[in-house]
């Protein structure tokens, strides 16, 4: 049993890292990132944490830091959004690919422009091949835990790939509410010392890291990366269990349902529309409608054995993006949900919703609007016209 | 589960106070929930916020449409439409202010509605118009949604005893009428 402290999503992702006893922490401010890295830098100062701190001059250089620093063996942290991550990308893609664990918060921001620094998706999407296990959280206990458990995700000799922490900016980087933290001891218990030994730079033992690599071993090294995401969804299952059994909260692995069981049409979600969404399904059941809820949780390694095995008897089906898929009119996670199911078009009603980009609003009354149209358009299988949650 | 909406300027400390009430929900074991709105940050500008206070999990994160009480900190901001907007019928206003309530414009379905003079107390404690700390005194008088003691112990260790006394004037002085 932890210690129950009220925090914004921020400081949860602060005070988790902080729990996994870094060893290093680069990072750069961006809104609406900012005080995570604040935060820890008050926790080196105070002497709280035995991290290093290196205060860098751009995303750029935070995730080139930290990568030196993994390459030399130790656990780091950072966190970014927005555009932080698109200054970041280059060294971003490099860490996956040189299969060096870490875990980067991204607290989720729309892409410039217009200009704005409110809450979105689109950030995250824009990476998602770019080779990172990519965790969405809905609430600051999910973020709390997620940043622990992505640590021994990462770390798994079986994965070796970095993890990002996503939730959404604003709408929860800055909720405040309260947080069940777990004791030090109980980290210390669940989350060993990192121990990878693929690639430590180390001047006693010198070795090149990353030379030029021609074309057939580079095909080795990509199928080798992909094969350990592979394998990550079953890792995924296994922390979650043992999360859970140490610290008594299950999150259900790579995606969560909510009244399914029974449901004839379903919302999928991401991140903290969740909780909303779980309100919306209830009032829809008041009203009669057999609602249910699938919270994609993970979205790298993408879960598809498990989304199609939990739309299989559905009738209707939308996926609520808070981003958007350019060249596709609908949302990147209805792409990806529809890849997942054979035969989409015949088997379901289904279609794309998007809203809550730029900081704007997913209220329970827009998700129950999608909810009633899929009731209502449940007998008639196929893709429907993206619905986009305007205002006025 | 009580939906309350709080509007400020940009440095009387909303998101300060909110946070204080969802310590003190939390601390009396029930579950608090804070998501500020910010604009374009800048001091003085209109901010507002979104406060939730539950027997139950809360688990929506979205902005409060029709609050159950709302919170003002500075009555200037009565003339922006969004300030009264969607009040729930009988809902009740706690609003910091000298004014007499005909002239605040009150909306015609509020159920209560409670003035106190959180600058006049601010300046008289802190020497300027931080008016947070008072109007969480008026609002655990009003509200009985948080304990006055664990508000009045978080008000102390966040801001120091000074500004407990301000609240604790505050509380005294609310004046609460029923429409």
């Amino acid at each position: 049993m932890g210690k129950i402290k009220v925090l914004t999503g921020n400081y949860s992702a602060s005070e988790a890292a902080a729990l996994c006893r870094p060893d290093l922490v680069a990072a750069y401010p961006i809104t609406p990132q900012s005080s995570v890295v604040e935060y820890l830098s008050t926790m080196v100062h105070n002497g709280k944490i035995d991290a290093n701190l290196v205060q860098v001059e751009s995303e750029h250089s935070a995730m080139s830091v930290v990568q030196g620093a993994a390459a030399g063996g130790g656990r780091v942290f950072t966190a970014t959004s927005a555009q932080g991550l698109a200054l970041m990308y280059e060294p971003y893609f490099r860490m996956s690919t040189l299969r060096l664990p870490m875990v980067m918060a991204l607290a989720t921001r729309e892409m410039t422009s217009p200009e704005t620094v409110w809450s979105g998706q689109q950030d995250a999407m824009s990476v998602r091949d770019a080779g990172w296990i990519q965790v969405y959280c809905d609430d600051n206990q999910e973020i709390v835990d997620m940043v622990i458990q992505g640590y021994k995700i990462a770390e798994n000799p079986k994965v070796l790939l970095p993890v990002n922490v996503c939730y959404d900016g604003f709408y929860s980087s800055h909720l405040t509410e309260g947080v069940d933290l777990p004791l030090q001891e109980e980290v210390d218990a669940f989350l060993p010392p990192v121990s990878f030994n693929h690639a430590v730079l180390d001047p006693d033992n010198p070795f090149a890291l990353d030379p030029l690599t021609p074309g057939p071993l580079m095909m080795k090294y990509r199928k080798s990366h992909l094969d350990a995401m592979e394998r990550a969804l079953d890792v995924i299952e296994e922390v979650d269990k043992e999360f859970g059994d140490a610290f008594g909260r299950y999150y259900g692995g790579a995606i969560s349902e909510y009244k399914t069981e029974d449901a004839d049409v379903v919302i999928v979600t991401i991140a903290g529309m969740t909780g909303t969404g779980m309100d919306a399904v209830d009032i829809a059941r008041e009203q009669g409608i057999k609602a249910g809820l699938i919270k994609l949780r993970f979205t790298r390694p993408f879960p598809a054995n498990r989304i199609a095995k939990a739309l299989k008897d559905k009738k209707a089906f939308a996926v609520i993006d808070r981003s958007v898929c350019f060249g596709w009119s609908q949302g990147p996670m209805h792409m990806e949900v529809k890849a997942a199911l054979c035969d989409v078009d015949n088997q379901f009603c289904h279609f794309s919703a998007i809203g809550g980009l730029g900081g704007a609003d997913i209220s329970i009354d827009m998700i129950l609007s999608t909810i009633r149209r899929l009731d209502k358009q449940k007998n008639e299988p196929g893709e429907k016209e993206t619905q986009w949650y305007m205002v006025d | 589960m009580k939906e309350i909406r709080l509007h400020g300027r940009g440095g009387q400390g909303v998101v300060k106070a909110s946070q204080i009430l969802v310590k003190a929900a939390v601390a009396g074991k029930k579950h608090g929930q804070f998501i500020p709105f910010f604009g374009v940050e800048r001091k003085g500008s209109p901010v507002f916020g979104y406060l939730r206070i539950s027997n139950e999990p809360i688990r929506r994160k979205m902005q409060v449409y029709e609050p159950d009480s709302l919170v003002i900190m500075d009555d200037t901001l009565i003339s922006l439409p969004t300030t009264y907007v969607g009040l729930k019928d009988g809902g009740s206003i706690i609003i910091n202010s000298v004014k007499k309530i005909e002239d605040l414009h009150i909306p015609a379905n509020a159920g209560k509605v409670t003035i106190v003079d959180a600058t006049g107390i601010s300046e008289e404690f802190l020497g300027r118009n931080i008016p947070n700390t008072a109007m969480l005194g008026a609002f655990a008088r009003a509200s009985g949604l948080v304990d006055k003691d664990e508000v009045m112990e978080e008000i102390e260790k966040t801001f120091g005893e000074v500004n407990r006394r301000a609240a604790e004037k505050a509380y005294e002085q609310a004046v609460s009428l029923k429409l």
